[in-house]
């Protein structure tokens, strides 16, 4: 089972988007990191990289698998969460809280094609057939 | 046959066991229109002493270093391999492994890449080294890759003096890549640093220099990658491991990646393969180094071992978004060059690599007292010097070559305004009388 | 039991050697007139100090923690783990071969020429194509030359919109990253239900855009795609070009060839296909072969036969260029070369009658307990699921670490990625009939124990120098060399 956390925005690449004004904190799902297994390294983007949607971000890579993550909305690279470089293991044991990268939103209407958590519930039990 | 143990009757018995008629119905996938219906054209089965024989008639065509002096180098060299090198890599258990892919039966094979990553580490004065490459060249050209992507620049500015088909493989791998690859000149033998700063633009990802160079001249590139650094460009410097027992080592002139052959460190020439490629980089860009790498860890008693590690930049599981593509190293070479620097030790290499500096200036010296060869540069070499000629190049070879003697490369025949330049190399195993024999053999 | 061994630099005592030289018999100048001081390291390299036995035992205890070919079955599927005949490496540590350098006079290395000329010939009858380089130093590099040519072959003929590689699912992960690294975007077609190419999937993939079609025929799978003859069609109607992946040759040897299948490109692995050992992980040799049109795109230097012996042509200006130095991993070839003359045509095609032979027949005996996803004959490998062991509990890579304990290397598991839990068993023909019964018999235990007894299948291997490895902590904080605890110098 995986958890969805209510009033975040969803991706169909399994990200999710916290929006606070015009920031958007985005890091990954529960269902995601518990397909890729135990987590031991994330690459973080670059403060001021400047993104289209569907960038990569960053990359996430647990022991049999690398994942690329894609930003669902454009932006500039506001902050990023140092902490995951020493303690990569944060994304499994607590993933909504894990934020990888802080993005100034460039277009606010990006959000609206993105899931919200019903959506994206069922979204993930259909991929997991 | 020897190598197929399964008898006429153990054949049939396993077809009959499986219910199937004849081992041609295991092959009925197969179209008919697509087989091979005749023999293929080869020779007849030749048993041992038959093969033997034709082997060794073989190889009995060829001038090697056991009958020959050699005095050759530009790349690959005859340097002195101690005898236990070879017992000990030719333990069936080393030999005929694969990759490590199961650690717990591995333990072998992953501790000895281990310890060479440490000695590689160590020479370079990097902070860690990969499990191996194919060769120097290639190691060089996967160093250039990997600069353009940490960087997301596109451009490489090597060095002239480096290994002329080192910069054809560079060029090769940066043809299909998409990156340019631009060349800086020398001067008086060493890299000409007004050219290189002119040449430098803001899409140069790296700059790749060799030392010794392929004039055998050791540059002096201090301070050079700091100038880089501040125009964003890395520093990759391509050096022979055993002179690095000598000289300073790249990781403390602040390179960004140290790469190199490894076949001076106890492999044969092998006609110039197998040899080893090794690469060392910092500690910053380790994720993005190519190839395989052996990290220690523990087991669940807590003891520990050892395991290929940070696999998922690796092509399969990144596939196409690996940072390379290689998969099959070198490991056997590199366990030569293990057992090599375990048995030549700290004290060893520096003795291997005094030898090469002593009896390269002894033989320099000698050559241009027989009033035969003007000098072309005047830096310092390690264990290989260039000099001009004044009969032909080619024909002093020919000569030499009757006498037993595999001359000195003419340089010519990579560097056009070096012509009739004979480029001789001179390691630990040459003597002084053969040196002497040399000497009065180059008589015009 | 299973001592730790310690590494040979917790072996050092300062002062110890192993080394054995001569004394300068040069006069010998201070080093400080050779060079100048700023040249000169100050700091040695630390490396060990160590007597000869100190060297002798220390890798003699750690080759004791491998598993080799000698040592028992190897049944790694896609890496046709073979025997390596011991007379090839005789006839490879000849001096004639292995002292000597790269850049002699030509004259003067007329037999190691005449050996590559030959090799070109024989590999070239076997594969049938029209020319074989041997340059690229592993499969890897192979593909990536083989892609490069491809690449190349189209630039010349000034049609640069092909841009594309089509790639199987069921592919080696190393062809995309080849192609990417060739400067090729990929594009995955998916496999039909019988395992093969999906025709209709190709049909819509190919366009002008693509440059060719990477395939390994016999596929991962161990199938034989039937429908090649309609996949070269469908690839050359649209102007695309073939590449056969070579890995797994060791099925057809004899039997079919992959230019007359309608392949243009075809890499080889002399580490698989011929018998040479693979050291580790290497040194391996990727040969190229080409179909006539190709010719001139192939790496540099060809061996050519001239009135006066054989010689090297460096002057292709069509060429890729130069794929590594030199001329590839010669040693290598020189013992893939003894072992094509020990087979002959008629060995060589036994090779593969029995490796196919060897296969089914596990197959025939395994399928009760384990599920088979493709039931049909296979050819060198066959491919199994543990999903059945996984709704058990037992994963497939409980099962790989279980066989470790009766002493075998597992098969390759989770590949090819279209088959869930998968274990690609590839026994290979030099393994005798006795041989695979008791793997059967070992496979067959497993397969109860997971029923009856699954937490002992979890818990294996027991009998290894190591137990099962923590491979998150490697990964999260990387210890690549060593680091002495006192934290001073080695």
């Amino acid at each position: 089972m995986f958890k969805v956390i209510e009033g975040l925005k969803y991706s169909k690449e399994h990200e999710w988007v916290k929006v606070e004004g015009d920031r958007a904190y985005m890091g990954i799902t529960d269902y995601a990191q518990k397909s890729l297994g135990e987590i031991v390294y994330v690459e973080l983007p670059e403060k001021g990289t400047v993104l289209a949607e569907g960038d990569t971000l960053g990359v996430v890579e647990s022991v049999k698998a690398a994942s690329d993550i894609y930003t669902p909305v454009s932006g500039t690279v506001a902050d990023i969460n140092e902490e995951l470089l020493d303690s990569p293991g944060n994304v499994n044991t607590n993933p909504y809280e894990s934020w990888i990268a802080v993005i100034e939103l460039g277009n606010l209407n990006e959000l609206d094609t993105l899931m919200g958590a019903g959506e994206y519930e069922k979204f993930c039990e259909e991929e997991e057939g | 046959m020897r190598y197929i143990p399964n008898t006429a009757g153990q054949r049939a018995e396993m077809l009959e066991d499986m219910g199937i008629g004849s081992v041609e119905e295991l092959f009925s996938g197969i179209p008919h229109s697509l087989r091979l219906n005749r023999s293929l054209g080869l020779p007849d089965a030749l048993s041992e002493i038959e093969l033997m024989a034709h082997m060794r008639e073989l190889a009995g065509k060829n001038a090697d270093a056991d009958g020959y002096t050699c005095f050759l180098g530009a790349g690959a060299y005859d340097h002195y391999i101690p005898s236990v090198v070879r017992h000990l890599t030719s333990r069936q258990e080393f030999y005929t492994a694969y990759t490590p892919y199961q650690p717990e039966i591995s333990q072998g094979t992953l501790q000895a890449i281990f310890e060479y990553q440490t000695m590689i580490k160590e020479l370079t004065g990097m902070e860690v080294a990969n499990a191996s490459m194919y060769d120097g060249a290639t190691a060089a050209a996967e160093a250039a890759a990997m600069a353009c992507g940490a960087t997301k620049r596109n451009g490489i500015l090597t060095a002239y003096s480096v290994q002329p088909e080192t910069r054809e493989v560079l060029k090769t791998y940066s043809r299909f890549r998409g990156t340019t690859l631009n060349i800086f000149g020398y001067k008086d033998g060493r890299i000409d640093r007004d050219d290189l700063e002119a040449k430098l633009t803001g899409d140069t990802a790296a700059v790749i220099i060799q030392t010794p160079n392929f004039f055998g001249i050791v540059e002096d590139y201090a301070g050079l990658a700091e100038l880089l650094h501040k125009r964003g460009t890395l520093l990759i410097v391509i050096c022979d491991p055993i002179s690095l027992a000598l000289f300073k080592a790249p990781g403390e002139l602040g390179a960004d990646i140290a790469v190199g052959d490894g076949q001076c460190l106890g492999n044969a020439m092998n006609f110039g393969g197998p040899s080893l490629g090794f690469f060392a980089t910092t500690a910053q860009l380790m994720r993005k180094m190519p190839g395989r790498i052996v990290g220690e860890t523990t087991d669940k008693n807590g003891k520990r071992g050892f395991v290929l590690t940070l696999q998922t930049r690796e092509q399969h599981i990144r596939r196409e978004k690996a940072t390379s593509n290689i998969c099959s190293n070198q490991a056997l070479n590199a366990l030569n060059a293990t057992i090599y620097l375990s048995v030549m030790g700290k004290e060893g290499l520096k003795k291997v690599a005094l030898l090469c500096a002593g009896k390269a200036a002894y033989a320099r010296e000698k050559l241009m007292k027989t009033g035969c060869f003007k000098p072309v540069f005047n830096a310092p070499v390690f264990k290989e010097f260039i000099l001009e000629y004044k009969g032909n190049v080619g024909g002093l070879n020919e000569k030499l070559m009757k006498e037993k003697i595999i001359g000195g490369l003419e340089a010519g025949l990579f560097y056009k305004e070096l012509e009739n330049t004979w480029l001789v190399a001179v390691t630990e195993k040459r003597s002084r009388k053969e040196i002497d024999i040399l000497a009065g053999k180059v008589g015009l | 039991m299973h001592q730790d061994i310690s590494l040979i630099f917790e072996k050092s005592i300062p002062g110890r050697e192993a080394f054995s030289l001569p004394e300068c018999d040069v006069p010998l100048k201070d080093i400080n007139e050779l060079y100048p001081a700023e040249l000169l390291r100050e700091k040695p390299a630390n490396l060990p100090e160590v007597s000869e036995v100190d060297v002798i035992r220390h890798f003699t205890a750690l080759s004791k923690r491998n598993h080799g070919v000698d040592s028992g079955f190897y049944p790694l599927g896609s890496c046709t783990m073979k025997y390596n005949p011991k007379i090839n490496e005789d006839a490879a540590a000849l001096p004639g071969f292995e002292k000597i350098h790269p850049y002699q006079d030509p004259k003067s290395v007329q037999g190691a020429l005449e050996l590559m000329y030959n090799m070109d010939v024989m590999l070239s009858e076997i594969t049938g194509m029209d020319r074989v380089v041997l340059q690229p130093a592993a499969g890897a590099h192979g593909e990536l030359a083989g892609l490069m040519i491809i690449k190349a072959y189209h630039e010349h003929r000034q049609d640069l919109k092909r841009k594309k590689i089509v790639i199987p699912d069921t592919a080696h992960g190393t062809n995309p990253a080849s192609a990417a690294v060739a400067g090729f975007d990929v594009l995955e077609v998916k496999s039909a239900a019988d395992g093969g190419v999906d025709l209709e999937s190709l049909k819509n993939a190919m366009s002008d855009e693509v440059a060719g079609l990477m395939l390994t025929n016999p596929n991962t799978l161990g199938l034989f795609d039937r429908n090649i003859g309609l996949i070269a069609d469908i690839v050359h109607q649209a102007g695309g070009l073939l590449y056969y992946d070579g890995a797994n040759a060791n099925a057809i040897l004899g039997i079919s060839r992959p230019g007359d299948m309608g392949f243009d490109v075809v890499h080889l692995n002399l580490h698989k296909t011929f018998s040479t050992p693979h050291g580790g992980g290497g040194p391996g040799s990727g040969p190229v072969g080409v179909k006539k049109q190709l010719i001139d795109f192939l790496p540099g230097p060809l061996v050519e036969k001239g009135k006066d012996g054989f010689c090297l042509d460096h002057e292709r200006p069509l060429s890729i260029g130069r794929m590594k130095s030199f001329y590839g991993n010669f040693g290598i070839v020189v013992r893939a070369y003894a072992y094509i003359l020990t087979m002959g045509a008629k060995g060589l095609r036994e090779v593969s009658e029995t490796a196919v032979l060897n296969a089914n027949y596990i197959m025939a005996k395994l399928k009760a307990y384990y599920n088979l996803p493709y039931d049909t004959a296979c050819m060198h490998e066959v491919v199994f699921s543990g999903q059945r062991q996984k709704e058990l509990g037992v994963s497939t890579l409980d099962i790989a670490k279980r066989l470790l304990d009766f002493g075998y290397h597992p098969p390759t598991i989770y590949f090819p990625l279209i088959v869930k839990e998968c274990m690609m068993i590839e026994p290979t023909e030099t393994e005798s009939k006795e041989t695979l019964d008791e793997f059967i018999a070992a496979m067959v235990q497993i397969a109860g124990e997971a029923e009856n007894d699954p937490g002992l299948v979890r818990g294996a291997p027991y009998s290894t120098a190591v137990a099962r490895l923590d491979e998150a902590k490697a990964a999260r904080n990387p210890v690549l060399s060593y680091v002495p605890l006192c934290g001073c110098d080695i």
